[in-house]
């Protein structure tokens, strides 16, 4: 049984269509990455699974571990192990990192007694190389670009969710930065650890190895397959469809969308 | 303690002394007999009676709805006994168990100096640490400390606010009782706060306390107040007078917690004056209530005199907080420090109102004001009205305003998180309010989170 499967999917941001008849599959321990250009729908895509309220689906399924969540509110959808780590991470005034983690742990039940939570925050945020001191600030408040992202991947190493939808985690993010992120997600990749991978830049794809790659062009998928994709979009741009259409279709066969 | 919803019960009890309903001549002579007072005190109640009703209702108390306050229904003085008891055991048994429920006995062995505790109109329990007392501390209720140390009590006595400050003090200077008396002498530090708890059980009543606090020079002191009242369908009144005289070098933190119900127009005058290099700061909660208006107030009459106001104010449905502060700076080299913060639910309104005053021929006067709102529903309001007057210019004012909405993609983040939308809504309101509450006691800070999480949390 996949882990996510998008059937069908027709997607709505107010009056604008953001994707339309939309399918995709990511099965169980895979990690697929979706690439495309800018304002094609990867970031709406990434909030809408995770049951963002501005995005309406009109048609279609959100199939997760085999249950329909297309309608499910957001917390639901995250008590059920979909977590996404935002392209913007959000600024909280006063809620602390830790009472903001504390917080999402005891609403997903995974609550931990305080001195097993803190060495295990302390831990995490060491390996992440996060100052200890940032558990005690207002969650995101005043960090920089590279240091909200690495406290995106500590909520998923605390937090601990099945599928992860990584939206530009390498945007912002130095090279010594990507290095340990990507060696976080990689220990936790697993037979039960799956994730979408949204990027413009097949350089992550040199940390973080998708089994699949995915393009998004006018809302659909137009090619699938393995690394291979990259290096035809490396040569010629998102627009290689144009230039070298048959290639293109072969390889959308072989990737079996 | 405890200020959540458990508050609104009410218990059944007889009065021995009661000035009847409505408001007239007898009415102050009643209280002022009962009370054995002095005729110079008679007269001065007499005189306010006459203010009272010479001064117009101020225009903005009309449109916040308070002519639904009928004057006449209510009962101004309500007393199981003159003076209070000095062990909780002679406490009556229904007013014991009030603030046995209220958490007033627990909280004294745990970490108070003194404790007041008044019941409608009069104290019914009052007592001081032995080791404070022999220094020199006074802590009693006004009654006492007018009888017993008259020399120190009359000379501040409406010194502060006078009879004609306003409609609502010319009130209470008439029909004053109960409040607390507090003297600490020269250089006497009292490291454990003093507390005092305001109930109101009666229905159609009106509580005037009057407190004076008076901080003699290098002293220390810091007293804390509580007040509820039992939810009844008529309108309850509170209009309380305080004055605090920080003398030279002394210091005055005067805590506030209130969660009135919603009949309760609270509408109360605050003031202190601090003289040079003396410091007060005014710690102010204001939940419930139909209508709170007060603007606590700093006199900074000394020089390198610091005057600070911190505030929050949470309208719920139905409600009106007209809450703000004062700094009027009358010496060089003095700072005030202003940080307000309201939070507006469902139909309610929040509105800040501010006054900076400078005088003239004054050097380096400081003051930072902030002043966020945040506004929960589309219907909740939210105004601020700030006043700076300033004479001369080498002064710096500081003014900061925000109102902000709780934002959609902060709650979306929380909710990503696996946090439902309440408690998601609950966690922005607390960090909205954080850096305040980090101000108040431990105790307070405790039971004030979870009455801001009760307050966003109920009809949600």
């Amino acid at each position: 049984m996949p882990t996510l499967e998008i059937r069908n999917l027709t997607l709505y941001r107010g009056e604008k269509c953001i994707l339309d008849d939309f399918s995709l599959t990511i099965p169980t321990g895979e990690m697929h990455a979706l690439m495309g250009k800018n304002g094609m729908g990867k970031s709406s895509l990434a909030k809408a699974i995770a049951g963002h309220p501005d995005y309406a689906m009109t048609k279609g399924e959100i199939i997760f571990d085999g249950e329909d969540i297309g309608q499910l509110p957001p917390e639901l959808r995250a008590q059920r192990g979909i977590f996404l780590a935002f392209q913007h991470p959000i600024e909280i005034p006063g809620v602390s990192l830790s009472n903001f983690i504390r917080s999402a742990m005891n609403a997903q039940n995974k609550k931990m007694e305080t001195v097993a939570f803190y060495k295990l925050l302390y831990e995490n945020m060491d390996h992440l190389g996060l100052n200890r001191e940032f558990s005690s600030r207002a969650m995101n408040m005043g960090f920089s670009g590279g240091e909200k992202k690495r406290c995106e991947v500590l909520q998923i190493l605390m937090l601990r969710p099945s599928f992860v939808l990584l939206d530009e985690i390498d945007s912002g993010l130095d090279i010594d930065a990507l290095k340990v992120i990507s060696e976080s997600l990689n220990a936790l990749r697993s037979e039960s650890f799956s994730g979408l991978l949204i990027t413009h830049y097949p350089r992550l794809f040199d940390n973080i190895t998708p089994q699949k790659v995915h393009i998004l062009e006018s809302g659909k998928i137009t090619h699938s397959g393995g690394l291979e994709i990259v290096r035809h979009l490396e040569t010629m741009g998102y627009t290689f469809t144009d230039h070298n259409e048959s290639s293109g279709k072969e390889m959308a066969k072989s990737g079996g969308v | 303690m405890n200020f959540s919803d458990d508050h609104h019960f009410h218990v059944a009890t007889t009065y021995p002394f009661d000035a009847g309903i409505g408001l007239n001549r007898d009415t102050v002579a009643y209280i002022s007999q009962v009370k054995n007072e002095e005729p110079w005190l008679r007269a001065f109640r007499f005189q306010a009676l006459e203010r009272f009703w010479e001064m117009p209702m101020p225009p903005r108390l009309k449109s916040h709805g308070i002519d639904d306050l009928d004057f006449h229904s209510i009962r101004y003085y309500l007393a199981n006994h003159q003076g209070p008891q000095r062990t909780w055991d002679e406490v009556p048994t229904e007013v014991r168990m009030t603030f046995d429920r209220l958490g007033i006995p627990e909280l004294e062995r745990k970490f108070l100096a003194g404790v007041e505790a008044q019941f409608d109109s009069e104290a019914a329990y009052n007592r001081i640490q032995d080791a404070i007392a022999k220094e020199g501390v006074i802590f009693v209720d006004s009654a006492v400390g007018l009888k017993k140390h008259p020399e120190i009590f009359k000379p501040y006595f409406a010194s502060v606010v006078p009879i004609g400050d306003n409609k609502f003090s010319a009130l209470n200077s008439a029909v004053f009782s109960g409040g607390s008396f507090i003297y600490v002498p020269k250089g006497i530090k009292v490291q454990q706060p003093l507390q005092a708890y305001f109930r109101i059980n009666a229905q159609n009543f009106g509580q005037f306390e009057r407190t004076l606090i008076i901080v003699d020079e290098g002293a220390e002191v810091t007293y804390m107040e509580g007040c509820t009242a039992p939810r009844f369908g008529t309108a309850t009144l509170h209009s309380a007078v305080v004055e605090l005289i920080a003398l030279k070098g002394a210091k005055i933190q005067y805590i506030t917690v209130q969660n009135w119900s919603n009949n309760v127009y609270n509408l109360v005058t605050k003031r202190g004056v601090a003289h040079e290099n003396a410091e007060i700061r005014w710690i102010d909660c204001n939940i419930g209530s139909r209508l709170t208006v007060k603007y606590p107030t700093i006199l900074l009459q000394g020089e390198k005199a610091r005057g600070e106001v911190l505030s929050i104010a949470l309208a719920s449905d139905g409600q009106i907080q007209d809450t703000g502060a004062k700094m009027i700076h009358l010496a060089s080299n003095t700072s005030s420090n202003i940080i307000a913060k309201s939070i507006s639910k469902g139909n309610g309104w929040a509105s800040y109102r501010g006054m900076i005053h400078i005088h003239p021929q004054l050097e380096n006067c400081k003051n930072n004001t902030q002043c966020d709102a945040l506004l929960i529903n589309h219907h909740s309001r939210s105004d601020t009205h700030p006043q700076i007057i300033i004479h001369g210019n080498r002064h710096w004012v500081q003014h900061e305003a925000s109102v902000a909405k709780i934002d959609e993609e902060r709650l979306y983040y929380l909710q990503q998180r696996g946090i439902p939308p309440g408690q998601a809504m609950s966690l922005c309101v607390n960090g909205f309010v954080n850096e305040l509450i980090q101000e108040f006691p431990l105790e307070y800070s405790v039971e004030l989170r979870r009455l801001i999480d009760l307050e966003i949390h109920a009809r949600q």
